[in-house]
């Protein structure tokens, strides 16, 4: 009787189409949710120059406040002869070093050889990082026996190997490489390596149970899933290129002049506002790489990692 | 100790199954149990009774210490606590995740496998959802993806391991109804653990009660009902009744 009755009261299947209707609010564009109403024309318009104020305006009162501090530095601390060879005041330092061609140059050469030495580092590092990283995720037994040497590797006294690389690969743009990548490599082997362990284990046994092989657990899931991490590494990897690469030129004396030959030399000669112009450069030149690392970043992952964290772009 | 045997009358059979943990802990005792072709059945049991066990030991994701695990055909569909989706790709990516995975299928053209995992969302209920990344669906459609997931394969027995536990009430009784839609007709077999009697009672042809670990059977209940089941069967006296039956076996396990 029971059955009859739960027969007749069949229900259609049509009631299911409903849940698309959720979609608006699932999608809704992230301005629209951050202030909590719809945006239109000059409205749009002020709410982005808003954000773009909001971001830069707090960078640029750091820096005011750090001429300021310059500034006082140089003339109510120091006296007059001290200042010339201590702390030279900012205009000067663009006066007598940045806008003088003669100074300028070189400096611009040298940043241009640690601008190569840099990048080719940081791809060196990347790729064997990387590389690393994948072989002692193969095995527990690998990244027991292997990872011990990476931290040797972060550990190990570079000031103590330096002249030993320049023996070895030449204090060219080989050996200054070979810095580099020493300095660099470490963030990029934990980093992945952590992204890689990283990985659920509901999703290693979805793997499992649809026979995956180790190639494809490894590029389906490992290393898609390891990039968050990899691009953090490369973050801080990227920053670490640029001072491999200054590190490289200070104690390698010969051979073209990097940035770093020059600081030494300026330091020789008390060349003070050359000194400080070429630390502004190198500075500034770090801080270009890091943010391009950190927007490329951003880009490669931004979209799903972003969203899977919960935070709204823009928001 | 997972045997695929082709000429098993049942779809899947438990004798006298054991499984103790490197740790020590027992988690399930001289278990015995089949699931015959078409049929759905249930397992209820109180938190940390072994449940998940059972079912990680009947996919082959573990292997039992004690007895013997008999499946009919190795095509079995998992369907996780969790939907489980790789976060960087799509709803329909996802679905195809597995068919790039399965190195009997790896080898059909990409277009295939695509139309595979769209119909397959399709008849979830997630038409026009294929591009969505997880992270923009609800928590309802995230496990309709699962859902298409399991489906793409066209398995013989499916397993599920408390897939509507983490829905709010309203998204678990569609899903409910959802599910005994997709599953029932044909020969398709499924083992579902869960720890709501209710769910338990109305989704499947018997319901197996388990005691407290170290989990062993205490009860089997069979549920008359003919499928499709409505909505509100939840409603009549003869559903309570086997509800209160499923309660009452589960209580005693308890004590």
């Amino acid at each position: 009787m029971t059955q009859t009755r739960s027969s007749e009261a069949v229900s259609g299947d049509g009631r299911y189409s409903d849940h698309r209707h959720s979609r608006p609010l699932t999608s809704v564009d992230p301005v629209g949710m951050a202030s909590g109403r719809t945006l239109s024309g000059g409205a749009a318009g002020a709410a982005r120059a808003r954000r773009l104020a909001g971001s830069v305006l707090p960078v640029l009162t750091t820096l005011v406040a750090f001429l300021g501090i310059w500034l006082a530095v140089s003339y109510l601390v120091l006296s007059p002869e001290r200042r010339e060879i201590l702390v030279p005041p900012p205009q000067q330092v663009l006066t007598d070093s940045i806008l003088r061609w003669s100074h300028l140059r070189p400096m611009l050469r040298a940043l241009l050889l640690d601008v190569q030495v840099s990048m080719i580092g940081l791809v060196i590092a990347c790729v064997l990082g990387v590389l690393a990283a994948v072989v002692m995720s193969q095995s527990s037994w690998l990244e027991r026996s292997l990872y011990p040497f990476a931290i040797l590797l972060q550990v190990v006294p570079i000031l103590a190997i330096v002249p030993l690389i320049g023996l070895w690969f030449n204090y060219g743009i080989n050996g200054r490489v070979v810095v580099c990548v020493i300095i660099a490599i470490f963030p990029m082997i934990a980093n992945t390596l952590f992204g890689i362990h990283s990985v659920e284990r509901g999703a290693h046994d979805l793997f499992t149970l649809n026979r995956a092989t180790r190639w494809q657990r490894l590029t389906k899931l490992q290393l898609p899933g390891a990039l968050p991490s990899m691009f953090a590494g490369l973050r801080i990897s990227s920053g670490l290129s640029v001072i491999g690469a200054l590190v490289g030129d200070f104690f390698f004396v010969q051979g073209q002049p990097g940035l770093g030959t020059l600081l030494s030399t300026y330091i020789a000669r008390v060349q003070s506002a050359d000194l400080f112009a070429a630390i502004l450069l190198s500075s500034l030149y770090g801080v270009v790489v890091f943010t391009l690392f950190t927007a490329l970043s951003s880009l490669a992952v931004g979209s799903w990692y972003t969203a899977a964290r919960g935070t709204r772009p823009g928001g | 100790m997972t045997s695929p045997a082709t000429q098993l009358a049942v779809a899947l059979r438990f004798t006298g199954v054991g499984k103790r943990f490197d740790t020590g802990t027992e988690a399930l005792a001289d278990v015995d149990l089949s699931v015959a072709p078409g049929e759905f059945v249930s397992v209820v049991g109180p938190s940390g009774c072994g449940k998940s066990t059972l079912l990680r030991l009947a996919s082959g994701l573990s292997d039992p210490t004690a007895g013997r695990i008999e499946l009919r055909s190795d095509r079995i569909a998992y369907v996780f606590q969790d939907p489980t989706l790789l976060p960087w790709r799509s709803a329909l990516a996802n679905v195809e995740l597995v068919l790039e995975l399965n190195s009997a299928l790896h080898r059909m053209p990409k277009a295939q496998r695509r139309t595979m995992a769209r119909r397959a969302l399709e008849t979830v209920g997630l038409a026009g959802f294929e591009r969505q990344l997880p992270a923009h669906l609800s928590g309802g459609m995230r496990m309709r993806v699962s859902l298409a997931r399991a489906l793409v394969l066209d398995p013989d027995v499916f397993l599920f391991d408390e897939p509507f536990g983490a829905l709010d009430e309203i998204t678990r009784l569609r899903m409910q109804e959802e599910l005994q839609r997709l599953v029932h007709g044909g020969s398709v077999s499924a083992l579902f653990i869960t720890h709501s009697v209710s769910e338990a009672v109305y989704l499947s042809n018997r319901v197996l009660v388990m005691s407290p670990r170290p989990g062993r059977m205490v009860a089997d209940i069979e549920v008359p009902f003919v499928y499709p089941r409505p909505a509100e069967l939840r409603f009549d006296p003869a559903f309570a009744r086997i509800a209160a039956q499923v309660s009452a076996a589960l209580t005693g396990a308890h004590e």
